[in-house]
């Protein structure tokens, strides 16, 4: 082995080349200077300036999200770091893999409250999966490398490594990534057969299952989400699943029943309810999800396949736990079932069906269809009509919009949604369209948004701009925090305590002050020809304003601390005696 | 029965790395799970590993929660579950400073020899005392001893291991 000499920047640019990275977000300072350096004298690894750390951190999410990569970040020290924190527990939430590397105070002055510096690794301890400070520059390679295999394996998640300046200047010895194995860091990828046989016998004898899925199947790769596929057809059940599982099966087959949840549909949460076999895959019995827990889904043997244990037994206490990858796990389930010549009860099965039509018939997801306003709702169909067939990619910020881009927009491949689920993070969508843009150059890439999530990180059009990606900011613009308006109508005696977005540009000058193109939707007529005028900007972005009915809210809604039949369908629907008092203290 | 509160000691082989304590101590602050005692010192010098014993309490559901937890950080090679593992020996060792003269000192030094605790320091107004022994028998000797004079205690917190030749 050659015993060259590198700078510990030029190590960092090294081993960011040899994982495959294409493509680092970030934003320069003091502490990071001579990592800048280096990357100013290469030309394969493209640096994108954001302009604010948290979006860098995001528009790697939304690269990895749409690529199935790690994402990679490259901030300074001191309020670089703290501006990615957000962004990183974001990533932690939502099971992201992503590399963060920050700049430090050289190792002199470590502790010694220097000019931007911060305890990095300490307060970024409980946002990551793991962090490092790397003191030595014989062990960046080794770390960078370690960075990589568990941000990417397992349940994935940011891994953050700090480097202070002095290190990045000190020469040292390069080791490749194949030289480089965690000591223990091993997560279990397939699961116990025992456990899989035992799943594929309650899962043959079931009279009425439900198929509850989530973001483990999107980050076991195209592969499971093809495997769930094959193997929900083969059993003919109803398959629902969560915001951050959408996508893994197609929303267009008639098996799926829609998003479950606070705002899932009507026949997804019955169907839960009342079912007598639960097939969790990849998912975590989310409080958004459980709603109160003491009545969830009580008739039910539930099987709960996830990669990471904590998350077994954690919220609900289920039947059959297997710990494992969801993709090793369903190709086992599959063999399996196929080898014992299993075939699911057709009788019973049909008259479950029969059961969720009904619910289905409910048509929980009707609204009132009116020419004097736009709904948002109906932006959202036509933007669904609008973009059929089309290659695109879907992000969204947080609030009513998000949950109604989850109700109306159908995915049919993984990893074309993206948004933040765990932490729900405002602010999230833009740059992680960027991200996703970026990867994918010739796709459709649209942030629905709404006014207020817009606002949190709209420095970022000026990041679009400048790299030409084309996004489309779909504003659905009610003028409040939609979400903080409903649940002050709900649950505050309709007490809008500065919930109302006072003082909003003008997004179609704002727009074109950046050199973008703005289209504003005032009449349901004008939403098809914003629409059209969207998708015709292929060369920078572009911001759509559509006036929305500002008093529209989002149905169903399971209120919190209530159980999965108790749903709320629309504004009809009496508020008061629809959330306990310790429903009340829930988010 | 499912929600009765159970006393667990939990040992947790780990890389003595920068870091690691905070991790699994920010990791029940951050989770609210319950500490009692924690002790941690490295007990295998060439491959720099540590040991963590840690006694904890909870329902069945959490102290389950709490292994997961902690199996899940990276940097830990292994967590047993003492308490659930078969029969095991735990130990604490303390240091009791007692003040005075007369009748209580003669009494303080007597206890301590039916405690088999050692002086390890004398002055002709105080004596430290060594001990090792069960929490409780620690418990016991610190209450004597607060009403002959106590005016320090220091204690080691729990250290433990499964009884039979196996290895952790």
């Amino acid at each position: 082995m050659s015993e060259q000499k590198l700078t510990g920047a030029q190590i960092v640019i090294k081993a960011l080349k040899d994982q495959g990275v294409d493509i680092i977000f970030g934003y320069p300072g003091g502490a990071v200077l001579p990592i800048y350096d280096a990357l100013f004298q290469q030309n394969d690894l493209r640096h994108v300036l954001v302009r604010h750390e948290q979006a860098a951190v995001h528009a790697a999410e939304g690269y990895a999200r749409s690529t199935g990569k790690v994402g990679c970040v490259l901030v300074t020290s001191g309020p670089g770091a703290t501006n990615a924190v957000t962004g990183l527990l974001d990533a932690l939430c939502d099971s992201i893999p992503l590399v963060c590397l920050s700049g430090q105070v050289p190792t002199h002055l470590i502790g010694n409250d220097a000019f931007q510096e911060a305890d990095t690794t300490g307060i970024t301890r409980p946002c990551t999966k793991h962090n490092y400070l790397v003191k030595d520059v014989d062990n960046l390679a080794r770390t960078l490398h370690e960075a990589f295999y568990v941000a990417r394996s397992g349940r994935p998640g940011p891994v953050l490594v700090d480097i202070p300046k002095d290190v990045q200047f000190a020469d040292g010895t390069y080791v490749p990534p194949a030289e480089v194995k965690h000591k223990t860091y091993r997560p279990q990828v397939k699961a116990e057969l025992a456990r899989i046989e035992e799943a594929v016998e309650l899962i043959a004898n079931a009279k009425r299952p439900v198929f509850y899925t989530g973001g483990g199947v999107i980050n076991a790769g195209p592969f499971a989400s093809k495997l769930l596929t094959q193997f929900v057809k083969t059993t003919g059940f109803p398959i629902t699943s969560t915001l951050m599982g959408l996508g893994a099966f197609p929303a267009s087959d008639t098996q799926w029943l829609g998003m479950l949840g606070m705002h899932g549909t009507y026949e997804a949460n019955l169907a839960m309810y009342e079912c007598d076999v639960m097939i969790n895959i990849g998912a975590r019995f989310d409080d958004r999800v459980t709603g109160k827990l003491s009545a969830f889904s009580p008739g039910s043997k539930k099987i709960h396949v996830d990669i990471d244990p904590s998350s077994i037994n954690k919220n609900v206490a289920v039947d059959i736990p297997i710990v494992g990858d969801c993709g090793a796990v369903l190709e086992d389930m599959l063999r399996i079932w196929k080898a014992r010549a299993k075939s699911p009860d057709k009788a019973a099965l049909k008259e479950w069906w029969g059961k969720i039509e009904g619910w289905r018939a409910r048509n929980c997801l009707n609204y009132n269809r009116t020419e004097s306003v736009i709904k948002p709702q109906y932006a959202l169909e036509r933007l669904r009509e609008a973009l059929r067939g089309k290659d695109h990619y879907i992000t969204t910020e947080v609030g009513q919009h998000q949950m109604w881009a989850a109700q109306f927009l159908p995915f049919d491949q993984p990893n074309r949604w993206m948004t933040s689920g765990g932490l729900g993070t405002m602010g999230y969508g833009l740059p992680a369209a960027i991200g996703a843009q970026l990867a994918h150059p010739d796709a459709i890439v649209v942030d629905v948004s709404g006014e207020a999530s817009f606002l949190m990180n709209m420095q970022e059009i000026g990041t679009a701009v400048q790299y030409r990606a084309p996004v489309k900011i779909f504003i659905l613009n009610n003028q409040y925090m939609g979400m903080v308006r409903q649940w002050q109508e709900l649950l505050h005696g309709s007490r809008y305590s500065q919930s109302y977005s006072e003082a909003l540009p003008d997004f179609v000058k704002l727009a074109e002050s950046w050199g973008c193109v703005g289209l504003r939707a005032t009449t349901v007529a004008e939403v098809d020809q914003v629409i059209e005028k969207m998708l015709a900007v292929t060369d920078r972005p572009c911001i759509i304003d559509i006036a929305v009915d500002p008093r529209e809210n989002c149905f169903p809604m399971i209120p919190g601390g209530k159980a999965h039949n108790e749903i709320l369908f629309g504004p009809d629907d009496s508020p008061s005696d629809a959330t306990p008092e310790d429903g009340m203290v829930l988010v | 029965m499912e929600n009765a509160i159970e006393k667990h000691t939990i040992a947790v082989l780990v890389d003595n790395e920068p870091g690691v304590l905070a991790r699994v101590i920010g990791l029940f602050s951050g989770r609210g799970y319950n500490i009692e005692s924690l002790t941690v010192a490295e007990v295998n010098n060439a491959d720099h590993l540590s040991r963590i014993t840690l006694v904890t309490s909870g329902t069945r559901m959490i102290i389950e929660q709490i292994k997961a937890q902690l199996g899940r950080l990276v940097p830990v090679h292994r967590v047993h579950d003492l308490t659930d593992e078969g029969p095991s020996v735990e130990r604490e060792l303390a240091l009791v400073k007692v003040a005075g003269t007369g009748d209580k000192r003669i009494e303080a030094l007597r206890l301590a020899d039916i405690f088999k605790a050692k002086v390890v320091d004398a002055t002709l107004t105080s004596f430290i005392f060594e001990l090792t022994g069960t929490t409780s028998q620690v418990d016991d000797f610190v209450g004597l001893m607060t009403q002959l004079g106590l005016v320090e205690a220091s204690r080691t917190g729990v250290v433990a291991m499964s009884k039979g030749p196996a290895a952790f």
